[in-house]
């Protein structure tokens, strides 16, 4: 089993859910992080006083799925997420050692 | 907001003889209609302040000090009120003909009943005084509440009220007397001040000046995000202040007659250029209009339309708002920032600013061959004069006044909280609650 995190523009969010559940993904874990890449920030002025924000709110993706899905869904996430401009996000693939359903007790890949 | 208590004798006097003795023991004439759009104006008021004024400077402040803001605004406004029918009725209305003060005569509302009368701009019409009370009370509940913009975030509480109460009691009373009483001296020399431009906002102004200069600036200023916490809050709350402005500047009119919707017209005429200046000049300079700006420049144009609104006409007020705008948005944008000290809500660069600029263009647009009132006698340059006189006085008097009250209250109780207790916020450490949880 692989993990995919991935970190992607909020507004993207749906679109890639969609994609995702089309190619066979059936969980996902989501949360709102702020964070900073290539993409620094911006600046806001407020009656002439700058302030630079330095972290940018990003969704945070935590996906897991068979070995043999992984590439797909990496693909799915890059196309979709893709606007082509800095800050579209960055995604990471990490071996996953065991998984678990609660309800079940089912254990890997049966469990995804 | 002239104040001349009426003596039955008195008044008689001056009415035209009559053909029919009955007529001729007239009694003055309370009019139900002013009445009633009196008790509207105070109730107008008292939402400018709570929650407009609140809800304003709540908005601009950081999130973990919304609620001192609101506190502070809410019991120096509770506080104020019973001041005024105490004491401060009194030393401002009180009757005594010295030029300074209102003397004792009224403590405690002393013979005040529900009979009793006040004049009105009108010869022969009167409100009841109870109502004149409560509407100068709305005015001295909010005029301390705006002074606290320029250090928030830092305070301590205890030490806001007692500033509050030493302020109002030696510069607000005194410069209200002096303004609106007709014994008081800038009353007597013809400085025109329609509905508190110099009383309220160059008072609260300076005394905001003297307040930030005093305290200092707050932990990290210059470094850190102090960005407003809610613009939404801001401008619900400065739209807020529109909407009870009309309760100060037209109910300052006292009766419900063509005057009052001079004042009226100009409280929104003036207020829309000064919106529309202050987003102009932004987007010109910047390429983007904020929100922010939109709501600076509305009370930036109330500022200033409040001493002028019972005597320009609207095509006056149209320019007298923008130049205010355009002024006040120079000076919060640039000047403050030149001059590094931390009003952090620039009570002193749109109230006292605006309010300066609205007193002495008063004395311009008040002229008849510019659309204001005044007739062909009318001399602009030494009512300017006048004008300006006003100014300097109250800018002195409440700056000596704001800066010894500083420093009794810091010898006292203390001005400031500590760092630590700063960098949590007030809302935890003054209050033991938070605005918003989750």
């Amino acid at each position: 089993m692989k993990m995919i995190i991935a970190a992607i523009k909020p507004y993207k969010l749906d679109e890639v859910r969609a994609a995702l559940t089309a190619i066979g993904v059936r969980g996902m874990m989501v949360s709102e992080i702020k964070g900073f890449g290539t993409q620094s920030g911006h600046t806001e002025i407020y009656r002439g006083a700058e302030y630079a924000v330095n972290f940018v709110p990003k969704m945070r993706l935590e996906i897991v799925v068979a070995d043999g899905l992984a590439e797909t869904v990496v693909d799915t996430i890059t196309q979709t997420a893709r606007t082509g401009r800095i800050g579209d996000g960055k995604i990471f693939v990490m071996d996953v050692e065991k998984a678990l359903r609660v309800r079940t007790g089912e254990i890997d890949d049966d469990a995804l | 907001m002239k104040k001349l208590m009426l003596s039955t004798a008195g008044l008689l006097g001056a009415l035209p003889a009559m053909a029919q003795e009955v007529l001729a023991e007239a009694a003055p004439v309370m009019d139900k209609g002013d009445v009633s759009w009196m008790m509207i104006s105070c109730v107008l008021v008292l939402f400018m302040t709570l929650p407009g004024l609140a809800l304003f400077y709540g908005g601009l402040v950081r999130s973990k000090n919304m609620l001192s803001i609101l506190m502070q605004t809410t019991i120096i406004a509770c506080l104020m009120m019973v001041a005024w029918v105490v004491y401060g009725y009194s030393v401002t209305f009180g009757g005594s003909t010295s030029p300074l003060w209102g003397g004792t005569a009224k403590l405690f509302l002393a013979g005040v009943t529900a009979d009793s009368m006040a004049a009105t701009f009108s010869a022969g019409y009167v409100i009841p005084e109870y109502l004149f009370i409560v509407f100068q009370m709305t005015f001295a509940a909010i005029t301390p509440a705006l002074i606290i913009g320029a250090f928030a975030e830092r305070v301590k509480f205890s030490a806001v009220l007692l500033f509050s109460l030493i302020w109002a009691t030696f510069s607000y009373f005194p410069i209200a007397h002096m303004v609106w009483d007709a014994n008081g001296y800038l009353f007597a020399k013809g400085a025109i001040d329609f509905a508190g431009g110099t009383v309220v906002h160059i008072n609260a102004g300076i005394a905001a000046l003297v307040g930030c200069l005093v305290i200092g600036k707050r932990v990290g200023h210059g470094r850190e995000n102090m960005a407003p916490h809610s613009m939404v809050m801001t401008m619900i709350g400065a739209s807020m202040l529109w909407v009870g402005w009309f309760g100060f500047n037209v109910g300052s009119n006292l009766e419900a007659n063509g005057g009052a919707t001079l004042a009226m017209i100009n409280t929104f005429i003036a207020t829309a250029a000064a919106t529309l200046a202050w987003s102009a000049l932004e987007g010109l300079q910047r390429g983007k209009a904020s929100m922010l700006g939109a709501a600076s420049g509305m009370v930036a144009g109330l500022v200033a339309i409040t001493p002028a609104c019972g005597t320009v006409g609207p095509m006056g007020a149209i320019v007298l708002g923008a130049i205010a705008a355009l002024v006040c948005y120079v000076f919060v944008t640039v000047v403050k920032n030149k001059l590094k000290y931390d009003d952090s809500l620039d009570v002193f660069g749109i109230h006292g600013v605006g309010g300066i600029i609205g007193a002495v263009l008063t004395g311009v647009f008040s002229a008849g061959s510019l659309g204001g009132v005044k007739g062909d006698d009318y001399a602009m340059g030494a009512q300017m004069w006048i004008q300006i006189e006003g100014v300097l006085i109250t800018i002195v008097w409440s700056g000596v006044v704001s800066f010894i009250a500083y420093k009794l209250v810091d010898m006292t109780i203390g001005l400031r909280v500590d760092t630590d207790t700063e960098r949590q916020g007030l809302d935890l450490t003054s209050h033991g609650e938070q605005a918003y949880h989750g």
